[in-house]
């Protein structure tokens, strides 16, 4: 298995949109919406496409692998991974089995970002206690890459039981199943993944992207005090591309204010205005606007902070499947050929994929 | 010496996540010999603390403590109980915290105190001098929003407490740090300055900032 050099991809949450007149859409019409958005983002020649992981009522994606099957049924090239799994609130077992069963149908395509998400909603509902967080993912990152790289596992912590000489299938080709670190800030979450050897996928959702820039070097520094070779850095942002900068605009605005305002009086946030809308497309994390304004952003933060990695995370909000559609065809078709001609002349390095399992040796027969 | 005689530059920070190594980072970049520990052994955070805030020396927590008489506590909502109930005895503690229930799980102390997160910190701290602050602007503007004295545009920073004579030192930081400071009142008035309040997570000027905090922000 190869890895591009470059990767530019796709995120979505299955934000559960609305037809025409504005009314939401049945959630069975949604799911099959996003599997639309994937197949087209292959045909445009997108590289992957990578579904959160919530449970609630506004998202769809609480069955990520699911829709990536399906998507994988349609389509031969794009690959096709999470924008997050709350590994935290997961079985690592059930992730590995999920997900090495979902490699195996794509012909090794898919891919991971394990993290905190953004929402906390699987806790309560899956019985864990959120002040328990670090020390949950801590056993379960732990378990995952043991699965991922050390089979059979003998194992045991205090969040689930014990294995003893376990082969989980189905076993992977060696390379397989990119298994990424997602981090919103926190230095200790930076050196965990380069403790664990894995590469670094950055959530830029407000702000500055180059005050991530000291945190790339704690990664980078952390990795060589580890022992570990140097590994991809990637990035996560929120956006839209339209046929012009007004027009991106226009368009994702009412949905993003409706999101944000929702959130905003949820959990304490400023409520969203249009002069700090602006201001992040500008200066910020917002890559909303034309094809080249998109293009040029992408290129220059991927450079900044010497990314091989980029996900789009495309139409925030309830915007409709058409509009989605159109942005996916200029990231495509526009936005990702123009992000490699602006950095062809700035070759990302050469990276080891020691961060994808190990291959795992010969399981015993039946 | 006391603290805010102009000699005194020691700043002791205790937590060394985002919060505790940016605000390390504005101390070091203000001219304060900063120490800063973490939840672990020093060297656990030594690599964090080179990279992030290069100048601080990175200690034990009782070191941290010891090392200056104004203290910042920037460890997680969730874990600060697990400090020693004397540990700051004497100090002015610079509560820089923020409760979140989806970082800190739900805390029914934290949730529903009426007079604020920081009246509960003073409450597990008796002997502290606890002041309110550090904690409500966005904090990447710590870097970005520095400006000297006098310096036109300045961003405002708050400060809550009953103990006056800490207000005043903690003032005295928030301006040497590179930003106006306001005097939000006593230490129940920095219920205003937390997440669900008027003025998280925007940039005011100092007259913008005394005017939101009205009327519980009291006169100079």
């Amino acid at each position: 298995m190869s890895t591009p050099q470059l990767e530019l991809g796709l995120d979505t949450f299955g934000y559960v949109t609305v037809d025409e007149s504005g009314q939401p859409l049945p959630p069975d019409v949604v799911i099959r919406d996003y599997v639309e958005e994937a197949v087209l983002a292959d045909s445009v020649g997108i590289d992957s496409f990578n579904i959160g992981e919530h449970y609630r009522p506004d998202f769809m994606d609480s069955a990520a692998h699911v829709m990536l099957a399906a998507i994988a049924g349609r389509t031969n090239r794009i690959r096709l991974g999470t924008a997050v799994t709350v590994l935290s609130t997961q079985d690592p077992v059930r992730v590995y089995t999920n997900f090495a069963t979902l490699d195996a149908v794509s012909n090794g395509r898919a891919q991971l970002v394990v993290g905190r998400g953004s929402l906390t909603e699987s806790f309560p509902l899956f019985g864990f206690d959120l002040a328990d967080y670090e020390e949950l993912f801590e056993e379960k990152l732990d378990l995952f890459t043991r699965l991922l790289r050390d089979q059979p596992v003998t194992w045991s912590g205090k969040f689930r039981s014990p294995l003893v000489n376990q082969y989980v299938t189905p076993a992977l080709p060696p390379g397989h199943l990119p298994t990424w670190v997602g981090v919103g800030g926190s230095p200790q979450s930076v050196v965990r993944a380069a403790r664990y050897g894995l590469p670094l996928m950055l959530a830029v959702i407000g702000g500055p992207p180059g005050r991530f820039a000291p945190l790339v070097e704690l990664y980078k520094r952390a990795l060589v005090a580890y022992g570990h070779p140097p590994l991809p850095i990637g990035m996560h942002s929120h956006g839209y591309v339209a046929r012009t900068d007004q027009e991106a605009v226009d368009i994702q605005w009412p949905y993003w204010k409706e999101t944000f305002e929702k959130a905003a009086l949820e959990r304490g946030w400023a409520l969203p205005t249009m002069p700090r809308f602006q201001a992040e497309r500008a200066e910020g994390s917002l890559y909303i606007g034309s094809s080249e304004t998109v293009a040029t952003k992408i290129a220059a933060m991927m450079r900044l902070l010497g990314l091989s990695r980029f996900d789009l995370a495309y139409a925030t909000g309830r915007m409709p499947h058409q509009q989605r559609l159109a942005t996916i065809e200029l990231y495509g078709r526009e936005v990702i050929p123009r992000v490699r001609e602006l950095l062809a002349d700035h070759p990302v390095p050469a990276i080891s994929t020691s961060y994808a399992s190990a291959g795992a040796t010969a399981q015993p027969g039946v | 010496m006391s603290s805010g005689e102009a000699g005194d530059r020691r700043l002791g920070i205790v937590g060394a996540g985002r919060v505790g190594t940016t605000i390390a980072r504005a101390a070091i970049a203000a001219g304060y010999d900063v120490a800063i520990s973490g939840s672990g052994a020093a060297d656990r955070i030594a690599l964090i603390v080179e990279v992030l805030a290069p100048g601080a020396r990175p200690v034990s927590t009782e070191a941290a403590v010891s090392h200056a008489d104004l203290i910042v506590l920037a460890v997680p909502m969730h874990r600060f109980r697990e400090l020693p109930r004397d540990l700051f005895a004497g100090k002015i503690l610079i509560d820089a915290m923020n409760y979140w229930e989806e970082i800190d799980g739900v805390d029914q102390e934290l949730a529903t105190a009426p007079s604020g997160t920081s009246v509960v910190v003073q409450g597990r701290f008796p002997s502290a001098r606890v002041v309110k602050s550090l904690n409500h602007i966005t904090y990447y503007k710590f870097d970005e929003g520095r400006r000297p004295h006098g310096a036109p545009g300045r961003i405002a920073m708050a400060a809550a407490g009953d103990d006056r004579a800490a207000v005043a030192a903690v003032m005295q930081l928030i301006d040497k740090l590179g930003f106006d400071a306001v005097d939000a009142g006593p230490l129940e008035a920095g219920r205003a300055l937390e997440p669900d309040g008027p003025v998280f997570g925007v940039s005011y000027s100092a007259d913008e900032l005394s005017n939101l905090l009205l009327p519980s922000a009291s006169s100079a």
